[in-house]
């Protein structure tokens, strides 16, 4: 384990932006703070996926060099973490825009962002 | 106090569930499983430079069919809680500040450049980092910008959603033709291979990725739009 690799780096970064997200959703009362923490809690999540699959002084796999064309596999880092993380930051998208629209919503009905005037649901 | 607390142990449960990963992490030396295969026959098995665009629409072509499902369905749901047709009406004011001359000028000039780069990258998603989910992104920004510059200009929802269905329609049906005249659902062999590298080379990928990339910008531009109508006073 080298501690100063840039898979590690990049591993504890997204571990520390996770927590960091994580922490927010907890702690904010605002409900457009608890998004972002959201947000956070995703690329974090996003980063650590991405540092999974790279693989030791290898490059990008996009085969437009001819001497990447062949013994491939040797070559590059793995494209099925990208692959996947490029879906989830499509969802990503899609999800933080809904509740941003939520809380415009409620923000029309109690002109308040503060979630702890929401009380309907609480028991 | 007891919340603080029960929030403490909620981060060292998160904390503790990851760092395992994280301590014992080395990274990899070679590829293994299934990224092997992809590594080693994605270039005669599908043509496309781009190995991520070869997973993204290939191999993986059905999660793509069932990730724009869902930017679909979160911008329905959108359009369903803003409910932006009805509650617009000529008479309400925006409540958009008049935009500066700078703005409006700037954005004559730019965007359709923006245009222009949201559909270079997804036309060339099989061979550089891009594809379609990227440049529709890039192509909803330029809408964005002008929507920001000229608050009084209305996007027709008719044209949107008419794109956006069309070339969804468009993707299950390529889809479809696969299974008919290749292998199988979404396999890009319906049409000649071409030479490796070049445009018009991996397929159906170039045109699935056109599909997709419409479908992203309609949808997020629809999503931009919604929001911008019901910001309305009164």
């Amino acid at each position: 384990m080298q501690l100063f690799s840039i898979e590690y780096i990049s591993l504890v970064v997204g571990f520390l932006i996770l927590l960091i997200g994580i922490w927010g959703i907890l702690t904010r009362k605002n409900i457009l703070k608890m998004v972002i923490g959201f947000s956070l809690f995703d690329t974090g999540t996003h980063i650590i996926i991405v540092a999974l699959g790279y693989v030791k002084n290898k490059t990008a796999p996009i085969l437009n060099q001819p001497d990447l064309q062949t013994d491939t596999a040797h070559k590059i880092v793995d494209p099925v973490p990208q692959a996947l993380v490029l879906t989830a930051i499509v969802i990503g998208l899609g999800v933080t825009a809904l509740m941003l629209v939520y809380a415009m919503k409620l923000h029309n009905e109690k002109k308040t962002l503060n979630i702890q005037n929401y009380k309907d649901l609480k028991w | 106090m007891l919340r603080n607390s029960l929030i403490l142990l909620v981060l060292l449960g998160f904390a503790a569930a990851i760092f395992p990963l994280l301590h014992s992490y080395e990274a990899k030396d070679a590829l293994t499983g299934v990224a092997e295969h992809y590594a080693n026959y994605g270039k005669e098995e599908v043509g496309a430079a781009n190995l991520v665009s070869a997973v993204v629409v290939t191999y993986r072509g059905f999660d793509t069919l069932g990730e724009v499902t869902i930017l679909f369905l979160a911008s329905a749901v959108i359009g369903l809680f803003l409910k932006a047709s009805e509650t617009y009406t000529k008479d309400t004011r925006s409540v958009f500040f008049k935009s500066t001359e700078i703005l409006v000028t700037a954005s004559r000039l730019l965007v359709p450049m923006i245009l222009l780069l949201g559909v270079y990258i997804f036309i060339n998603g099989h061979l550089t980092p891009g594809g379609g989910f990227q440049g529709g992104a890039v192509i909803a920004s330029a809408f964005a910008l002008l929507l920001l510059s000229r608050p009084q200009k209305h996007f027709s929802h008719k044209v949107i959603s008419v794109v956006e269905s069309i070339s969804g329609i468009s993707f299950v049906f390529i889809g479809l033709l696969g299974v008919l005249l290749a292998g199988g659902f979404l396999d890009n062999h319906i049409l000649a291979m071409g030479k490796f590298g070049t445009l018009l080379s991996a397929g159906a990928i170039p045109i699935i990725y056109i599909l997709i990339g419409l479908k992203v910008g309609s949808e997020l531009t629809g999503i931009v739009r919604n929001l911008k109508e019901s910001q309305k006073e009164g």
